[in-house]
């Protein structure tokens, strides 16, 4: 069994490199290829899981050293797996998944000549992936997170005959390597305070490091995460990350890339769990993320741009969550998996409108869109109402439990974080119903295209509504099952562990306040977007709807702050470097040459005068030496 | 005869000599003045060795007159070959070598 796990990279890995290198002979089959080594490493997984069940609770952990990479001295760096159940969840999470937008794929881009190139990529994406949760120490798990940043920079860049698309790559790349800064250098204040790296040895010595040290590491944590999940500060990138086709942008926001942060922390709990302080960064991280992203959620006409302050207002409640400690770890995760299900269905939802809308992306142009786009809306239905926590769906249960564990964090950070969270669940209700009813209510409002085409807006191919209606399953019932006698509690609690939170609020009254906002939430909406037309043209806005729609001033406070702020410290260094640096050298250069160029004209050519010279010399020299033989 | 007498000689010898390579131009002139420094200097040699009764100074003399004549024999190819080029034998002519 242990033999499988390489195989779980291994086979996307092996898809990647055949697409990649196979050329154009496999234009014709590449996508086949793809989905077949993403469905491979998913049975895998399945069998694994299957394998894993069959074992008792503390018993399910499986490793597989492949090789030892780097054996200098005392350092040592393997390549080893770590199967446990919270790698578990993951790896399904991500093959299952990612096989389904694989699949949605092959109808998405099927008139993209480049499509054998696109599944090459995606492939890559998935195993950079599964790699980074399989890996038992950091230094792989780097890896696979460098590997995670190039595939995203390769998909969002993918149409980069679009300057747009080419810059919003090269932004997700710069500002993902702000936080990979942060994870190297976690990495190394990890090998110089316990000289390993490895997960386990780490974690066992936590208890003997000295306390400044581990909140050290867990603020560069942190930060990683940060990056990668796409957390204030480093939150810019995600929105311009919609440049990419819209299948990249599920693969991104449910199963890779942006959930890389939320494994960092929870794997790392240990760390986190002797650092108070960086816990509370973490808590604070998640919180303002999350009003944030929900806040950016609320203004954006762009559907995929909505839904993209969505995710990142999600991730913030899994950070939140897995800042909390112990009461939160299993929680995260259980939201992590359910989010990864209605926010792929979502995005896959949303790509099948704009297939049916000539990639039109303003939902001021969708409107009525219900009868054109049946199974889109049933399915894209679903995963709203799973986001905005309906009664009974998966949104629900783990929404719910986040809000009841950050009451339990008590005190008045208790408070604080519990109110933060439901009020971000209202904001939630509010953007969802916004993005449906301007979709699927109301008018129709599309209008003839620059070149005169109507759009005829139409149902998309079944390779494309099967995988939304897939996950529109996993939207609706796996909330539920997990949560059906604790089921997911119990299956990651030996990783994670976990600790019952003592909240001032009974779990009751949390569902009923949930409840209230949700319909405050939706009423606002429906009385905004629903009871009367939508404007074909935004209106100018509020003060905060104009914020929220530069994306609350994100990129101009870092042109102001970091771009300004790096100019100048460049112009001055580039002063002091050409003034002071350069001065001296220049100036010892120029010395040198000014006194050779006098000393230059004693070299006439004409043999006498060197001949006088040497006479002369020689006088000097005879007389010094007569000289001091007078002194002596 | 007094062997100092052999001395003024020889620093006479010596002088006209380094005059001569100081102020003629002719490169064949020049030459010879110097063979006219390096006799001063046997000179000097010879005498001293007599003035010490050792044969050193006399076998420094003909290390001198070995290398003076080696010298002769480069220096006189070079000066040919320069009135080939130039068809003149002033050392002031040949004055290339500078910057």
């Amino acid at each position: 069994m242990e033999n499988l796990i390489g195989l779980l990279v291994l086979a996307p890995l092996v898809g990647a490199g055949v697409l990649l290198t196979g050329g154009r002979r496999l234009d014709r089959t590449g996508h086949w290829i793809g989905c077949a080594f993403a469905a491979t490493s998913f049975v895998i997984g399945a069998v694994l899981f299957a394998d894993m069940l069959s074992r008792s609770g503390d018993d399910r952990t499986l490793t597989s050293n492949l090789y030892t990479w780097v054996p200098v001295g005392g350092f040592q760096a393997d390549v080893a797996f770590q199967l446990d159940q919270l790698s578990m969840t993951f790896v399904l999470l991500i093959s299952g998944v990612g096989t389904l937008i694989h699949i949605y794929s092959i109808g998405y881009m099927e008139h993209d000549e480049r499509r054998r190139r696109f599944f090459g990529y995606l492939n890559l994406f998935l195993a950079a992936m599964l790699l980074l949760v399989l890996a038992n120490n950091y230094l792989l798990l780097y890896v696979g997170w460098e590997g995670v940043g190039l595939a995203s920079y390769l998909l969002i860049g993918f149409w980069q005959h679009k300057p747009s698309a080419a810059t919003a790559a090269k932004k997700a790349f710069i500002v993902n390597r702000v936080g990979d800064v942060g994870l190297s250098i976690a990495i190394m204040l990890m090998f110089t305070t316990f000289g390993t790296f490895s997960f386990q040895p780490v974690f066992e010595a936590v208890g003997k490091a000295h306390e400044g040290i581990l909140t050290g590491i867990g603020l560069m944590l942190l930060l990683a995460a940060c990056g990668k999940s796409a957390q204030v500060p480093l939150q810019s990138w995600l929105g311009d990350a919609m440049e990419g086709p819209t299948p990249v942008s599920a693969l991104i926001h449910a199963a890779t890339m942006v959930t890389a942060g939320v494994y960092l922390i929870t794997r790392s709990g240990a760390i986190f769990n002797a650092a108070p302080d960086a816990q509370l960064a973490v808590v604070t991280v998640g919180a303002v993320t999350l009003l944030f992203g929900a806040i950016v959620g609320c203004a954006k006409d762009d559907i995929k741009k909505a839904l993209a302050g969505s995710t990142m207002s999600q991730i913030g409640y899994m950070i939140l969550a897995a800042g909390l400690g112990p009461i939160g770890y299993v929680f995260a995760i259980m939201h992590l998996v359910t989010h990864g299900f209605f926010k792929a269905g979502l995005f896959l939802g949303a790509g099948s409108v704009m297939h049916g809308m000539n990639d039109e992306v303003d939902m001021r142009k969708y409107g009525g869109l219900r009868k054109y786009m049946p199974v889109t809306f049933v399915t894209f239905g679903l995963g709203y109402l799973a986001i905005i926590g309906f009664p009974g769906l998966s949104g629900f249960f783990s929404k719910d439990k986040i809000i009841e564990a950050a009451f339990a964090k008590g005190g008045t950070e208790g408070w604080i974080l519990g109110g933060v969270a439901m009020l971000g669940a209202a904001i939630t209700a509010f953007y969802m119903t916004r993005v449906m009813l301007m979709t699927f209510f109301g008018e129709k409002r599309w209008e003839p295209d620059a070149e005169g085409h109507d759009p005829h807006p139409h149902e998309s191919p079944r390779s494309m509504t099967i995988p939304m209606v897939i996950l529109a399953f996993g939207s609706v019932f796996a909330g539920g099952l997990f949560s059906l006698n604790e089921s997911f509690l119990k299956w990651l609690e030996p990783v994670t562990g976990h600790e019952e939170g003592h909240s001032p609020l009974s779990a009751g009254a949390v569902t009923a306040g949930t409840m209230v906002v949700l319909v405050i939430g939706v009423a606002l909406a429906w009385l905004m977007y629903g009871r009367r037309p939508v404007p074909a043209v935004a209106p100018r806005g509020s003060l905060l709807t104009r914020a929220a729609r530069r994306d609350l001033y994100q990129d101009d406070f870092n042109h102001v702050v970091l771009v300004r702020g790096g100019e100048h410290l460049t112009r001055s260094l580039v002063y002091v470097d050409v003034k002071g640096v350069d001065g001296v050298v220049n100036g010892t250069a120029a010395a040198v040459g000014g006194l050779s160029g006098r000393m230059r004209r004693l070299q006439n050519g004409y043999v006498r005068s060197y001949a006088v010279s040497m006479l002369g010399g020689t006088a000097v020299l005879v007389a010094a030496v007569l000289l001091m033989r007078g002194v002596a | 005869m007094n062997p100092v007498n052999y001395l003024y000689l020889s620093a006479l010898l010596f002088t006209i000599g380094a005059a001569g390579v100081l102020i003629r131009r002719n490169a064949i002139v020049v030459f010879m003045c110097i063979e006219l420094m390096l006799n001063a200097s046997n000179l000097a040699f010879v005498t001293f060795s007599r003035l010490h009764g050792n044969l050193d100074g006399q076998i420094i003399a003909f290390f001198t007159m070995v290398v003076a004549a080696a010298e002769v024999v480069v220096g006189l190819a070079i000066i040919v070959t320069i009135f080939r080029s130039r068809h003149s034998a002033s050392v002031d002519d040949a004055s290339l070598m500078k910057l």
